[in-house]
């Protein structure tokens, strides 16, 4: 079969197999790739450790003090939130939010666009890997998971974590995943899917006759699953915005049952070189809509949320010391939050390395004491279900003993 | 030479971008500045108190950089449509991916124009050497791929913000030359030859990046100790000329000629480059010293091109499924919208479909570029996505844009359906419609939907073209080159 040549399963084949077996429901990853590297020292901030009042003037964020909101959120005695994010808290009390501070790349680099790429591809240091981490990991899980709707992306394009022959697809959002067909309004509503379909349907002797049919098959699982029917649950609310209304949807998809394991978003706006605020400001107004948007996707699941693990992470973290425009350069360690049912929360995981002079990543920065592909290890391999043996992260030495221990 | 295009010249217009020097564009469309903000809270706001917005209001839309990006890609798609030089444009395209920059990597916004029309441009059907000299040279890839602070390994900053801290070796640059741009993975490099190769680079720098500087020489971060390139020794001492030599002997090393051969085959011919014809090819590109004309030529008049096997055997990028689009049913750029700096102009509207369909024109991240193969741009989304980008084009849905079908199907009888529809065959497929497809089409001129039949049987049946253009446009043949 020609279609085989082309590396590309023909998933369709065996879909109505899914429909009717599998009985428990799949475990899901959401991964939040925050773009332009979040300032991970405002994001978990240790506020016991008197050298980060030291090295930071105007962004520092203040101690706990009862009562008063404009302060950090006290975690442990160590480490507190950033105010803006107050909706998490209860899940960090609830012990369903996990942080792994000092977590990053064995690379050195402070490009974002080469940082970003390594955290993708999962391979720090090697630019060919044609395919991301996430994409590798789902191909290597066991058979009979062929829905289309594996792995889906909220976004216009499939970012590189997703690339690879996993047939993950992007969807800037639910109603955007149709054909069109209300094109000319005199006409009434036409449906031009149909022509369309019965272009594409007529064989599968290659990809894009085989594509073509798998996109209706898609078109129409969505259509029948019919995700707008539902609305935000418990009383969850999303922040307005591209990143609330996305989670909105992941959400729906996810009560859908169509057998989403894998989906991702993108929020940006963290590259605070000037101005960055410290209880407010431009950096806090970014952890508003980040913090309500994870909170109201936690609420919105539900018990769901007992299949499901959020993953956030960011390229690299920030200078320790503000620069001279009151904001923070390039750095190399940052933190990454965990949520989920099935996280071991209300614990910061990972050594802190300190932040004295002498402890710094090239005398500036915060040291990445858990190598970013631990932490995605231990969800992939042990959330996933993702074979140990798998090409997860090529030439990198998978040991448990070294995972950051996020998961019950 | 060759083939006058005034036209497209004329539309072109409109981009003064495209003229402009780094240097020039720093100062018109400039990075926002931190000190500007600092000022506004000097007059006393915090920044605290600043929303996101408030802070950017120094910095209006029309002089932000991405303009820059702009401008490039609605000058890309407009050449790519209306040139008269399609292959030309082609191949501007091709070496552009091959010398990939990402344009959103720092600097590289505001060298990007000056890179395609100094580095690519002139040399697009020349020789490949200049190519390469020209790509090393340009502060475009030095910032892209870091060249640019590459040091020999003890070299500590005298001066400036950064005094004190030493820099040293950066291997980007010498090994994506010797990966991507000449010898290919497998083109028998090492990694000590990687590490020999940035060495002999280092002191290739950019006078004063961040205000558009050009490139200079420095050899005081330059390694001058003697290095060895796939067993070829530079001695010590050589200074700028150490990089000369490398680009020298990686031009004259049959694995680039190869590899070179192989990827014009790969674009031109099929994804699977039939290997007798990649060994004539790179013969003719060592017979004459990379003469891309003359590679060409072999490419061109090959049995293999010709070849039932590569007829329609490329799947289209989307670039040239939206070029394509527009230039079968003849769109075009609505005057009043051109250059105005509120709304986008129609090439713009197009470059945007271009890059919802997966290619945003100056964007790939990646040093390889982008993809050239079928899997990389068949998936259910994009599929779909080409599909509504036909319905919205034919649905003239897109702004800015003029779309006039019924020029298209003229003398065609509206009342006859399948007169409508051969016309649009002839126009968007070239007649070449497999008989099934056809069949299908055929079928929908009998849906009320396509021909109108109205309840009064005097008014003769119209067919509804734009639908019927739709169609084709999102055919599986329309989606082959």
């Amino acid at each position: 079969m020609a279609v085989l040549a082309f590396g590309s399963l023909p998933r369709f084949l065996v879909r109505t197999a899914y429909a009717e077996g599998r009985s428990t429901r799949p475990r899901i990853v959401i991964a939040v790739f925050q773009r332009g590297a979040v300032d991970g020292l405002s994001m978990v901030v240790p506020h016991g450790d008197p050298e980060y009042y030291r090295a930071r003037g105007s962004v520092a964020i203040a101690r706990p003090a009862p009562g008063n909101p404009e302060t950090a959120l006290d975690l442990d005695g160590h480490f507190g939130l950033h105010p803006a994010l107050g909706p998490l808290k209860a899940l960090w009390d609830g012990r369903r939010l996990a942080v792994v501070h000092a977590c990053g790349s064995p690379d050195t680099t402070r490009s974002h666009f080469d940082a970003q790429d390594y955290m993708e591809s999962g391979t720090p240091g090697v630019k060919s890997t044609p395919d991301g981490w996430l994409a590798r990991g789902l191909q290597a899980l066991p058979a009979g998971s062929p829905s289309p709707f594996r792995a889906v992306a909220l976004g216009p394009q499939l970012p590189r974590i997703l690339r690879g022959d996993a047939g993950a697809l992007a969807m800037s959002s639910v109603a955007d995943f149709d054909v069109k067909s209300e094109m000319v309004a005199v006409t009434g509503t036409v449906d031009a899917r149909r022509g369309f379909e019965s272009m594409y349907e007529r064989g599968v002797h290659d990809l894009l006759y085989g594509t073509g049919r798998e996109t209706f098959e898609a078109v129409k699982i969505l259509k029948a699953a019919s995700p707008p029917r539902f609305p935000p649950a418990n009383g969850a609310e999303y922040p307005r915005g591209p990143f609330g209304e996305r989670l909105r949807q992941i959400v729906q998809l996810i009560k859908a049952d169509i057998g989403l394991e894998v989906a991702f978003v993108d929020v940006g706006g963290w590259d605070t070189h000037a101005a960055q605020g410290n209880e407010r400001g431009q950096l806090a107004q970014r952890f508003s809509a980040f913090g309500e948007g994870l909170a109201a996707l936690d609420r919105d699941l539900g018990a769901r949320m007992d299949d499901v693990v959020v993953l956030t992470m960011s390229e690299f973290g920030r200078t320790v010391r503000e620069n001279g425009n009151r904001g923070t350069d390039h750095g190399h360690a940052t933190a990454m939050l965990v949520l989920g049912g099935p996280v071991q929360g209300g614990r910061v995981h990972g050594r802190w390395p300190g932040l004295r002079m002498e402890q710094l990543y090239e005398g500036r920065d915060l040291a990445v004491t858990t190598d970013f592909r631990n932490l995605f290890a231990e969800i992939a391999i042990r959330h996933l279900g993702v074979p140990a043996v798998a090409p997860l992260f090529p030439g990198f030495p998978i040991d448990p003993a070294r995972y950051p221990g996020v998961l019950v | 030479m060759g083939i006058a295009d005034q036209a497209v010249e004329q539309e072109l217009r409109a981009y003064p971008i495209l003229a402009m020097s780094a240097a020039e564009l720093v100062r018109d469309y400039p990075r926002p500045k931190p000190q500007d903000v600092q000022k506004r809270e000097a007059s006393g706001m915090t920044p605290k108190e600043m929303t996101p917005k408030e802070m950017m209001d120094p910095f209006p839309p029309e002089r932000r950089p991405y303009r820059i990006i702009e401008a490039m890609q609605a000058a890309k798609l407009t050449r790519a449509i209306w040139s008269e030089r399609q292959l030309q444009e082609v191949m501007v395209d091709f070496w552009f991916n091959h010398f990939n920059v990402f344009a959103l990597k720092g600097a590289v916004q505001w060298m990007v124009p000056a890179y395609e029309r100094e580095a690519i441009r002139p040399y697009a059907l020349g020789r490949f050497r200049d190519l390469l000299r020209a790509t090393a040279r340009h502060p475009a890839m030095l910032f892209y791929l870091d060249n640019w602070r590459s040091t020999h390994a003890d070299f500590i900053v005298p001066a400036g913000p950064n005094q004190g801290r030493r820099l040293g070796l950066n291997e980007n640059y010498g090994r994506e030359l010797m990966e991507l741009h000449t010898l290919g993975v497998d083109g028998g490099y090492t990694q000590q030859d990687v590490i020999e190769v940035a060495r002999c680079f280092t002191g290739w720098t950019i006078d004063r990046p961040e205000q558009g500087g050009g490139f200079v020489f420095r050899s005081r971060t330059h390694d001058e100790g003697p290095k060895r390139v796939l067993g070829h020794l530079i001695s010590a001492g050589g200074g700028e000329k150490d990089g000369e030599r490398v680009l020298d002997i990686l031009i004259r090393h049959p694995s680039t000629a190869r590899f070179v051969s192989t990827k014009l085959i790969r674009r031109f011919v099929s994804d699977e480059p039939p290997p007798a014809l990649v060994d004539r090819a790179a013969r003719a590109f060592r017979a004459t010293d990379g003469d891309i004309r003359a590679v060409l030529t072999t490419i061109f008049t090959s049995p293999e091109f010709f070849s039932a096997g590569a007829y329609r055997a490329k799947i289209k990028t989307p670039l040239e499924v939206v070029a394509s689009a527009a230039r079968a049913i003849g769109a075009e750029i609505e005057p009043s919208s051109t250059g105005a700096p509120s709304a986008p102009s129609g090439a713009l509207v197009l470059a945007r479909q271009v890059a919802k369909l997966g290619e945003p024109v100056y964007e790939a991240q990646p040093p390889t570029g982008y993809a050239d193969t079928a899997e990389a741009w068949i998936n259910t989304g994009a599929l779909l996505n080409r599909m509504n980008f036909a319905l919205a084009l034919a649905g003239r849905r897109l702004p800015a844009l003029r779309v006039d079908l019924d020029r298209t199907v003229s003398g065609a009888d509206r009342s006859q359906p399948q007169q409508v529809l051969d016309r649009l065959l002839t126009a968007i497929l070239h007649g070449e419609v497999t008989s099934e497809t056809r069949a299908i089409l055929a079928a929908q001129l009998d849906s009320p939907e396509i021909t109108r039949v109205t309840d009064n049987d005097r008014i003769p049946k119209n067919t509804d073209v734009q639908k019927l253009a739709a169609l084709v446009l999102g055919s599986p043949e329309f989606q082959r080159r």
